[in-house]
């Protein structure tokens, strides 16, 4: 019978991803790529994940856990597998998955589910739950640290100048995302501000009120939320008000960056921990509604399978489909962030070493399932409409009838007058060019919600997808600045003293000053170019994100063949080869390539010629030098990135060379086994 | 039904970090017996401080 019911899922699974990839009419319906997701996932889950949890890692649920070894009542603590498995995807669920998929719809729907899938199962949740469990059995060892001491001190600072690169690279892109989505938009600008101090009320609530009732507080926040969403469109019928709130996009990204500097400044139970709260429990209550949404409107998908930019010409980021559907979507199939997560926090509160196999791959999964909502929420919209959001004006040019054009021409009629009646439904002055994925997938998610749960109210949904991108975006911009200030401030450390103190003041302000202007500076830069910014900023994020995971894979591969694991360590070692290849074309191309809507020095080249020969506007050439210089900047560090990846990939071949001949190398740092009984006791 | 509706809630809180001090609580009786354990405000406080000095956020 149990045999019967997975062949069953089986030909479920396989029928939906063949109907997705053949079907070639003018529309499809969602509910195609839900089943797909959903077989891939439970056949991923029920025989992969407990393959690689049983014969991989060998996971003895005999062996007793850090959590219950050094159990202190705090962060080492034995907790129940689903509330680990809630915290964890909820750490590791962000902005990225609704982004990435979104940007990467430019493709057609077709390429960039089947990377989700795919990228997921055999690669993202194999990679989160390795780390988990490797982290596991070292008390907790942070990535860099089992880097360090399993690989050597190379790994070990390949890890840490990762970590920090793509933290800066990560606040600049989502800061800019939500500056695209707010720029000239009162209601959205307001009502994001309006988050801040409901956030530091709560966060006065949860301190001095009711300290610690977390659930109570987080309901009230909502409340006042939900508040914000409607006050936002108050704010932009009031005449006086909606001026006030009207924002370009420079005084927008100065108010983030200043913003940024505050919050990591302040203390967190001020301003970062109730927002996180809040937006944790947004996060999860949208999504879910989404998915009910979905299953009950059963939307068509309107973009075709495959559109005609798989050759690189597209007008939202530049590239052809290989290698740049992957690095686009990173966070939904492989994200190396979360090997952040999944060592460190997570493995302090696992009962039980098999419990990895549901909290680490089911966690991945979950994520990449959101990643297939927002492929859904971006599909559904008419392409037409689609491009006309997304694309910046240096591509379809600046005016709307240029690029409702530009676009039309391109097979997907858009009309002038369409484009109005949407920005009015919506409640917005133009949708032209807000580039990011937030303010499409906002629509995408405000014409389901509305009509799913009642129709008229678009515009309120709107804007309450956009405060809710903009919530958790915020949240990882405060959290992320503190953990590169951390960063900073224990690497200064070891050139003065004094500097690694962080609870002292200067130090604090000096660190936080430098990590703010590291994103601030490429948020300004993404901000005044006129292709949009997201074109450079993305695929650099995608490549950093791609190369922490590149180091995590390293360092599974390197301990599963210490451990006398040679003949799987494919397991790990496949999807390493693959981000590996993918990383480094994406990196030759975007530094070579002569396409300079690709390549970063034909730009800076092109750039330089017309400034000498005088081709642009007095606007445009004052601020040319700068962004001829940001294009030159990009391809240092790009090739800085894919650099570092081959240096710890080579360690690690070193390491499992060393391994293989019986020659010495660095003792494993597992901590000793003990059984279960003894802790007991 | 109350039993169901209870576990539901204890798995409420439990998701929401409303019951760690009560956890706290519990394990400093067992293993610190004796001396005082932190306040309830002094715990969330602390709590929040070591939260928020690791990478707890993804993108």
């Amino acid at each position: 019978m149990r045999k019967f019911l997975w062949i069953m899922v089986a030909l479920s699974g396989a029928f939906a991803v063949g109907g997705i990839a053949l079907h070639r009419g003018e529309t499809i319906n969602a509910m195609w790529l839900v089943v797909a997701a959903i077989c891939v996932y439970a056949i991923g889950y029920r025989f992969y994940s407990a393959w690689v949890v049983a014969k991989v890692l060998s996971a003895d649920a005999g062996r007793a856990t850090p959590a219950l070894r050094l159990n202190n009542g705090r962060d080492f603590m034995p907790t129940h597998r689903w509330i680990v498995f809630g915290h964890h995807f909820a750490a590791i669920a962000g902005p990225g998955p609704l982004i990435g998929p979104t940007l990467a719809a430019q493709f057609g729907y077709l390429p960039g589910t089947l990377w989700i899938l795919v990228g997921a199962v055999l690669g993202g949740c194999v990679q989160d739950m390795t780390i988990l469990f490797m982290s596991t059995r070292r008390d907790g060892r942070s990535l860099g640290q089992m880097a360090r001491d399993e690989l050597g001190p190379v790994g070990g600072l390949a890890a840490i100048i990762g970590t920090l690169t793509i933290m800066i690279i990560l606040i600049a892109v989502l800061g800019l995302v939500i500056v695209n989505a707010m720029k000239h938009s009162p209601w959205a600008t307001a009502t994001v501000f309006a988050t801040i101090p409901i956030a530091v009320l709560i966060g006065l609530y949860l301190r001095n009120i009711r300290p610690g009732r977390v659930l109570e507080g987080s309901m009230i926040g909502i409340a006042l939320l939900l508040f914000a969403v409607v006050g936002g469109g108050w704010v932009d019928h009031h005449p006086t008000l909606r001026v006030l709130f009207d924002m370009d996009s420079k005084g927008i990204a100065w108010f983030v960056i200043g913003y940024g500097f505050i919050a990591a400044v302040l203390p967190v139970w001020l301003l970062l921990a109730p927002r996180d709260y809040l937006s944790t429990f947004l996060k999860l209550g949208t999504v879910l509604l989404l998915a009910i949404a979905v299953v009950l409107l059963r939307p068509e998908i309107k973009m075709p399978a495959i559109t005609q930019f798989v050759d690189g010409t597209g007008p939202i980021f530049g590239g052809a489909l290989f290698p740049f559907v992957f690095i686009t979507i990173a966070c939904g199939a492989i994200s190396g962030f979360h090997a952040l997560v999944s060592s460190g926090t997570t493995p302090k509160l696992i009962g039980s070493e098999t419990d990895v196999r549901l909290i680490g791959y089911g966690s991945m999964m979950l994520e990449s399932c959101v990643a297939i909502m927002a492929m859904i929420a971006a599909t559904l919209l008419d392409p037409g409409v689609y491009f006309a959001i997304n694309s910046g004006p240096g591509v379809v040019g600046a005016t709307a009838d240029a690029a409702v054009t530009t676009i039309s021409s391109w097979g997907f009629p858009v009309t002038a007058d369409q484009m109005h009646e949407l920005a009015r439904e919506m409640g917005e002055s133009t949708l032209f060019a807000r580039t990011g994925g937030a303010p499409s997938l906002a629509v995408g998610m405000a014409s389901i919600f509305s009509n799913a749960f009642g129709q008229g109210l678009l515009a309120v949904w709107y804007h309450f997808a956009i405060m809710f991108e903009a919530v958790f975006i915020l949240t990882t911009l405060d959290a992320g600045t503190r953990v590169g200030r951390f960063m900073l401030q224990d690497a200064l450390g070891h050139v003065w003293k004094p500097m690694a103190k962080t609870s002292w003041y200067p130090s604090v302000l000096i660190a936080s000053a430098l990590i703010v202007a590291g994103w601030g500076y490429f948020l300004y830069i993404g901000v005044v170019d006129p292709n949009g910014g997201i074109n450079i900023l993305w695929p650099l994020f995608g490549i950093a994100n791609q190369l922490l995971a590149g180091i995590a894979l390293c360092v599974a591969t390197g301990i599963l063949v210490k451990s006398g694991k040679l003949r799987y360590a494919w397991v790990t070692g496949l999807p390493l080869t693959w981000l590996a290849i993918v990383t480094t074309v994406a990196t030759w191309q975007k530094v070579v390539s002569p396409d300079v809507r690709v390549g970063f020095l034909a730009a800076a080249e092109q750039m330089a010629n017309k400034l000498a020969s005088g081709a642009l506007s007095p606007e445009q050439a004052a601020v040319a030098p700068q962004l001829i210089f940001n294009q030159r900047l990009d391809a240092a560090l790009a090739m800085m990135l894919v650099a570092i990846l081959w240096i710890v990939i080579a360690d690690m071949l070193r390491v499992s060379w060393r391994v293989v001949k019986g020659l010495p190398v660095p003792p494993s740092s597992e901590a000793p086994a003990v059984a279960l009984a003894e802790v007991r006791t | 039904m109350s039993q169901k509706l209870r576990e539901l809630w204890q798995l409420l809180r439990a998701m929401a970090t409303d019951d760690a001090y009560e956890r706290y609580l519990a394990h400093h009786v067992q293993a610190h017996a004796g001396t005082a354990p932190l306040s309830r405000r002094a715990f969330y406080l602390g709590e929040q401080q070591r939260k928020w000095t690791g990478v707890s956020r993804c993108c």
